[in-house]
């Protein structure tokens, strides 16, 4: 029902529409004068100091004023950095302590991961296409060839790394108690780091890895009890039923074996190596942060456990 | 001396993280002495001066008091972490625009390598079956090395030289480790990529590979030496001879021990022990057998029906 008073009212007298659509539109005109500006000038100061706006303290949610309080909360507040404790052993920054080759062991495991990812792009898993996808990779492909050469040395800068890595935990004494189970964790980890690099090998489906991953499969062909060529073997394992034919996917390197090979290397290993390394990296902490360098402790003081 | 012949072994592209890793393992073992030494001459000062024990605060490191004992990873750790990230990068592209990954022709099954050689890491594997069958080179010794590997912490009962390196305190657990690293493992794949060649002969640095080159050796069994023919015979002799190099050896391997690590001979169970024992043995049977095989071409020591060492 039409209000009786409203100036716009069916019985009412219209009062200018028009008139006050000017004055209303004058008014936001006038507004706009006064407040843009002033908003503007409002606008410059928060840009000014971008960590204060909405967005940036919304991703970072601490000060990064140089106080003790935020160097700690730098690292326990970034999912990527809480790996570390806030703090650690004054010496344990030491290169020549740790080598480093542990965590240039997990970068280069990144590097391999983006690498072989931009790879995946250009590559079939096939007979027919995969020697002329590296072809293509290294020919063709803007930046194709780096890739894969990076791709290539990143595995092998990994062995060694792993190698080193090993090496150093030995000779500080890093394995001992209570860091035993983490040392196994290691050991399988390496054995994961050279299954990685050497189903990557037969991928390029080259001489080279054709004939090594032969020269490797056949020494599954004499596993005591499940090769066929083993010893200990029982009558019913042949050629085509025993652990180097599973390893296959066939009793020769063939199609199956190449694509055996892609998805242990692209998938299989790499989600049960991350697995090994989340483990690996937790008890790093757990088992109360890096070894060392430790105080030296004197034969005379080690306090025999009674039996 | 063909010096072409060398240079196309050396400049092998997949062979060049083995010539990296010649410098690369010097410069640590290096390193690794030098602390090592520095800590050792510290704790004998230290172990012949009670009052000096007492205050010291027990590194080779300088610190002076009221120094803190911890820094903030963020920014002491992370600019480390941020800088080896950046070198290996650097190292990393460098040699990825220098040298490029090989390739080879197409897989082609009808054309046998030769030599047909596995990865580098796998080529101390490969050397064994010169010297083993297939499924102990191939299958027994991979998995004897992991499992060696894993049982360390477990039969090391040495609580010395945790967290710091050190040579005096752990002289056994480091020369054995050094043995099996360097002997066994680094050394037996520069044998597998520098010297081996076609047919997976010998040849020396710089000798020319030679496809056809025969070599007239006759590679007999210990057994054979001794004019034991019978089947039974050969078993039976193996069987002494191989479980007499672990009772000999385990003998001299338990005087040796029982002196000069009596404290960790003391601290072991008997299970630790005899795992240590085992281990150890079956790793200084390795060299022995090569050498069996390098100087006087015995192939096999101990022949079954069932299988061969």
């Amino acid at each position: 029902m039409p209000d009786e008073k409203s100036p716009n009212g069916k019985n009412g007298k219209s009062v200018g529409l028009v008139e006050r659509v000017t004055t209303g539109v004058k008014e936001d005109l006038e507004s706009l004068k006064t407040d843009l500006p002033a908003k503007a000038k409002e606008q410059m100061e928060i840009l000014s100091k971008p960590t204060k706006t909405q967005v940036f303290t919304s991703i970072f949610r601490h000060k990064h004023d140089d106080t003790p309080r935020n160097r700690a909360l730098g690292v326990l507040s970034n999912v990527f950095l809480h790996l570390h404790p806030a703090k650690i052993n004054r010496d344990a920054v030491r290169y020549s302590y740790t080598w480093g080759m542990g965590g240039i062991t997990f970068y280069l495991f990144i590097v391999l991961t983006l690498t072989g990812v931009m790879l995946m792009f250009y590559y079939h898993p096939s007979k027919v296409q995969a020697f002329r996808d590296v072809l293509y990779l290294e020919h063709d492909v803007p930046y194709g060839k780096l890739l894969r050469n990076m791709h290539r040395w990143a595995a092998h800068l990994m062995v060694i790394a792993v190698e080193l890595h090993m090496f150093r935990v030995f000779l500080t004494g890093s394995y001992k108690k209570p860091r035993e189970f983490n040392w196994n964790v290691g050991v399988i980890l390496l054995v994961l780091t050279l299954l990685l690099s050497f189903t990557g090998y037969l991928l390029p489906d080259d001489q080279l890895g054709f004939w090594a991953v032969t020269v490797g499969t056949n020494m599954a062909r004499a596993t005591p009890g499940l090769g066929n060529e083993g010893p200990f073997a029982p009558s019913f394992i042949t050629p085509y039923n025993d652990v180097r034919f599973g390893l296959l996917g066939g009793s020769i390197v063939d199609a199956n074996a190449l694509l055996r090979s892609y998805i242990w290397h692209c998938i299989g290993i790499p989600i049960i190596a991350s697995i090994f390394m989340i483990l690996h990296f937790w008890r790093v902490r757990k088992d109360g942060g890096i070894s060392g360098p430790a105080a030296v402790v004197l034969d005379s003081e080690v306090k025999e456990a009674k039996k | 001396m063909d010096w072409k012949q060398l240079w196309e072994i050396l400049s092998a592209a997949d062979n060049v993280p083995i010539i990296a890793m010649i410098p690369l393992l010097a410069f640590y073992i290096y390193l690794a002495w030098k602390q090592a030494h520095a800590n050792d001459l510290l704790i004998e000062q230290l172990a012949g001066d009670a009052a000096l024990a007492k205050t010291h605060h027990r590194k080779a490191w300088p610190f002076k008091p009221g120094w803190a004992k911890e820094v903030h990873v963020w920014p002491f750790l992370l600019r480390v972490e941020f800088l080896a990230a950046i070198i290996v990068t650097i190292i990393l592209m460098i040699w990825s625009i220098t040298l490029n990954a090989p390739l080879e022709e197409p897989a082609n099954p009808n054309l046998t390598m030769n030599p047909a050689k596995a990865p580098w890491y796998f080529l101390g594997l490969q050397e064994m079956l010169v010297y083993f069958d297939p499924w102990i080179a191939g299958v027994v010794m991979p998995t004897l090395i992991i499992v060696g590997l894993m049982v360390i912490p477990y039969i090391d009962t040495n609580p010395l030289g945790a967290g710091y390196y050190t040579w005096k305190q752990r002289k056994f657990a480091i020369s054995t480790f050094l043995f099996g690293f360097i002997i066994l493992w680094v050394s037996m794949i520069f044998i597998g990529t520098f010297i081996r060649g076609p047919g997976w002969q010998w040849f020396w640095p710089g000798q020319t590979w030679d496809h056809n080159r025969l070599i007239y050796e006759v590679n007999r069994d210990l057994p054979d030496l001794f004019g034991i023919t019978s089947n039974w015979g050969k078993g039976i002799f193996g069987a002494i001879v191989v479980g007499g190099f672990f009772a000999i050896g385990g003998l001299l391997v338990h005087a040796f021990f029982r002196r000069h690590n009596a404290k960790d001979y003391k601290r072991m169970s008997l299970l630790q022990y005899s795992i240590m024992m085992t281990f150890f043995l079956t790793m200084l049977g390795l060299p022995i057998k090569i050498f069996l095989r390098l100087l006087f071409h015995i192939k096999y020591v101990w022949i079954t029906p069932w299988f061969n060492v």
